[in-house]
């Protein structure tokens, strides 16, 4: 009796013709037991097995459809670019959004020359490009410390790097050498720049000078580190030799006769 | 944190910071809170890169670190805002509001605050004053004390704040400005403590600094030496030494919400009502917390008495003029009683809403027609229709009617609601409405919005890339030529050296320019419908 009912849902569509089939049964039981299992048999229910009737199981009016006014299948993805049928309405015009777009161009610009800008390294055993120097003229403010009070304290760069390395009685004379070596080359590299800045003007507004900012110590130490792989040893021109000035002066001594 | 929101943020990242910082941002943002190890391991990235990028996040306030989860002994971990990354897409706005609200000095105090993340006082009166000096003529320059007023009205007005202080995590460092009272250093505090739970965020500090800008000189020798000493003595003279100064975006945000509304009353009413609402708006400002639904209630004495002087109107005027506001369907302006005459509030959070959906209107209608717009309008007044009634409502014919609200419905701007009239939801007896629901279309806006500002920025990088080696021969020739002119070339030469760009040349970077200033000016105006959005969907999430 079940299976019967069931084979007859799959040709029909609607309970009421159901239930007209089963007026002759009338029994309660069968009939809620036919709208139970209306869900399971729902995917049977449109097309498929109806016998070559496309038939709905609700009411396509309440949609606006008809048989014959079907809207369109889609036939394959969407247009990556679809057509516009409206073109956009023009963009404001003014002064006011000039102004903003001037400003926007501009921070662009600057925000790439701070320091915060950061560049992925590039190797340092290279030669120095001739357009790097120009470059790094540019940079406002070369390197920058942060308030440290501010930021959690793994954030600062390792000086612990030079202890890792074993520690001979070599080191310490080289280590403060090479302190003063640095000092001495940021003098001579801002001697450096300010000699070639005064040939080519800028149109960035400069802020104040890089001495203003110490430089990160950790960094140079471990770039003096690099540099100690060379034939030139860092001790050979000590800050306190007079190297020139003192050997004119021997030999201008050691020439009398 | 959605998928578009994260690609525009890369792209900002990108542009300001640079790609490693981008790199670990986007990995931050998509990831949620990571510790230090993690990040670097992830994104294959050295480790002093990763610290040094996540000290410029930080400096930036995109960034919040935080003891880890499993208590003070865990690593630190972090946590990327993509709000914040956000903002930067705003900060020409910002700026310009500055500067006419205080002009050049306050458009450069805020500038350089903007660019530098936080500051302090003196660094950043001492760089502005630089930069004026500048600007100006020769001989003259540009004293401390004018920079330092700008800044304190800046501070007043509560444009820029302290930095919050900081909470402690475990072993790390304790912090916070020296003026600050009693801030209970709390071990592991597990939110991270805002900039207004300072008590005296917007106290300025006790610093004298007496000076006039330097004008830079490139031959001046003596000076450059000397510079590296000269700087260090100077900063060690300002005593606001870990007292650090950021640009409050709320506050930019309230005043562009302001902005927003009386503009609206000007187009829809007239410029009287619009000042009459300006005023209103002005009185409240300092009585109004962030989130309020509407101003405190302000009678109508007190409006006229507050009137600016060239708007004189008769005080029966005034009263006429109130009550069209109030009458008006845009429901700007409520009267909340009867005592001085009228009270009467600006009801912030409707406004913010009628302002959403006269933007989703238009955006229907710029898109699909007026007559879809049509329909859209009818759906979000009368809620829930049938199909039909639509088609009667509307007055368009079934078929094209049919037509436009499938093509909405396919756009998810329209949804189709399902009440079943059996219990078990049998389809030839459920009716199916149709209706709009404003807030999670305006979230859709909103995402469709941060794509397009993405996509922009992405054919301007094509664009540039495209040309790249015509723009880099074009900034070669200025420099060649601005270095000739400054050294005293003759006339010919310059001529020379700018005939080196063919007219073709010239045409195409003429056309490049004009393309490139075309895409970022859409995304300055993209924004602003960006935050109408944003502002909307905020208003509503808080209660």
């Amino acid at each position: 009796m079940l299976r019967k009912q069931r084979v007859s849902f799959s040709n029909n569509a609607g309970l009421k013709k159901i239930q007209n089939r089963n007026s002759g049964t009338r029994n309660k039981d069968t009939v809620i037991a036919c709208w139970k299992q209306q869900p399971t048999h729902s995917a049977d229910m449109a097309g498929g097995k109806g016998r070559g009737i496309a038939a709905f199981s609700f009411n396509i009016e309440s949609l606006g459809l008809s048989r014959g006014n079907m809207p369109q299948t889609r036939e394959g993805p969407n247009k990556l670019y679809p057509d516009v049928e409206f073109k956009p309405v023009p963009l404001k015009e003014g002064e006011d959004e000039d102004y903003m777009l001037a400003l926007k161009q501009e921070i662009r610009g600057t925000m790439r020359l701070l320091p915060h800008n950061i560049k992925p390294l590039a190797g340092k055993g290279d030669v120095e490009r001739y357009k790097e120097r120009y470059q790094r003229q540019n940079m406002l403010d070369e390197e920058w410390t942060p308030d440290w009070q501010l930021f959690p304290k793994e954030l600062m760069p390792q000086k612990k790097k030079l202890n890792v390395k074993p520690v001979g009685a070599k080191k310490k004379p080289i280590k403060v050498s090479s302190k003063e070596k640095a000092d001495v080359l940021s003098k001579l590299d801002e001697l450096e720049k300010k000699d070639v800045k005064s040939d080519e003007e800028k149109e960035e507004k400069k802020t104040t000078e890089e001495g203003e900012e110490e430089e990160i110590e950790g960094e140079e130490l471990e770039e003096e580190e690099l540099e100690e792989e060379n034939d030139y040893i860092a001790s050979y021109f000590e800050d306190g030799d007079d190297f020139g000035a003192g050997s004119d002066e021997n030999m201008d001594e050691g020439a009398t006769y | 944190m959605t998928a578009q929101e994260v690609r525009l943020c890369g792209l900002l990242l990108q542009e300001h910071f640079g790609e490693v910082v981008e790199r670990i941002g986007t990995h931050l943002l998509r990831g949620g809170a990571q510790n230090l190890r993690t990040i670097a391991n992830e994104t294959n990235t050295p480790l002093d890169l990763v610290k040094k990028s996540l000290c410029v996040l930080v400096q930036h306030g995109a960034c919040e670190f935080g003891s880890g989860r499993r208590g003070p002994g865990s690593p630190v971990e972090y946590r990327a805002s993509c709000e914040r990354v956000l903002r930067v897409l705003r900060y020409p706005r910002y700026i310009y509001t500055a500067k006419t609200l205080y002009g050049d000095t306050g458009e450069l105090i805020v500038e350089e605050v903007l660019q530098r993340g936080h500051m302090t006082m003196s660094n950043t009166v001492k760089t502005v004053a630089d930069r004026l000096t500048h600007n100006m003529e020769e001989g003259r320059s540009m004293e401390y004390s004018e920079v330092v007023s700008a800044f304190s009205k800046l501070v007043e007005t509560h444009f820029l704040q302290r930095c919050p202080p900081v909470a402690e995590m475990g072993t790390a460092a304790t912090s916070t400005t020296p003026a600050t009272p009693s801030t209970p250093a709390a071990p592991a505090s597990t939110s991270p403590p805002t900039a207004e739970s300072n008590p005296d965020c917007y106290k300025l500090p006790h610093v004298t600094l007496i000076g006039r800008g330097k004008r830079r000189r490139s031959s001046d020798d003596s000076e450059e030496q000397r510079g590296g000493k000269k700087a260090k003595m100077d900063s060690e003279s300002c005593g606001d030494e870990g007292i650090y100064w950021l640009v409050n975006f709320e506050r930019f945000h309230q005043h562009f919400r302001d902005q927003a509304i009386i503009s609206a009353v000007a187009s829809k009413l007239d410029q009287t009502s619009s000042e009459i609402v300006r005023t209103m708006l002005r009185m409240s400002e300092v009585t109004t917390t962030q989130t309020a639904a509407y101003t405190q209630p302000l009678s109508a004495n007190e409006i006229f008495r507050s009137l600016p002087p060239n708007y004189s109107i008769s005080r029966p005027i005034l009263d006429q003029y109130l009550s069209l506001l109030v009458d008006d369907p845009m429901e700007f302006v409520g009267k909340s009683g009867d005592s001085g005459g009228g009270m009467y509030v600006v009801n912030l959070q409707r406004a913010l809403a009628n302002l959403a959906r006269a933007t989703l209107e238009s955006v229907v209608q710029e898109r699909f027609g007026s007559r879809s717009a049509r329909i859209f309008r009818l759906l979000l007044r009368k809620r829930h229709l049938e199909q039909k009634q639509v088609e009667d409502f509307a007055m368009i014919p079934a078929k094209e009617a049919k037509d436009m609200l499938y093509t909405l419905l396919s756009e998810n701007l329209v949804q189709l609601q399902e009440i079943p009239k059996t219990p078990d939801h049998a389809p030839s007896r459920t009716f199916y409405l149709y209706t709009v629901n404003q807030l999670p279309t305006a979230r859709l806006l909103l995402q469709h919005c941060y794509k397009t500002v993405a996509n922009l920025i992405e054919r301007r990088l094509f664009e540039t890339k495209e040309n790249k080696r015509l723009l880099e021969k074009s900034q070669r020739i200025e420099a060649i030529l601005a270095s000739l002119q400054a050294s005293g070339a003759e006339p010919e030469q310059l001529t020379e050296v700018e005939e080196m760009i063919t007219a073709p040349e010239r045409q195409q970077l003429e056309a490049l320019r004009h393309h490139i200033n075309k895409l970022d000016s859409t995304e300055n105006q993209v924004d602003e419908t960006v935050f109408l959005l944003e502002s909307y969907i905020f208003s509503t999430k808080t209660k």
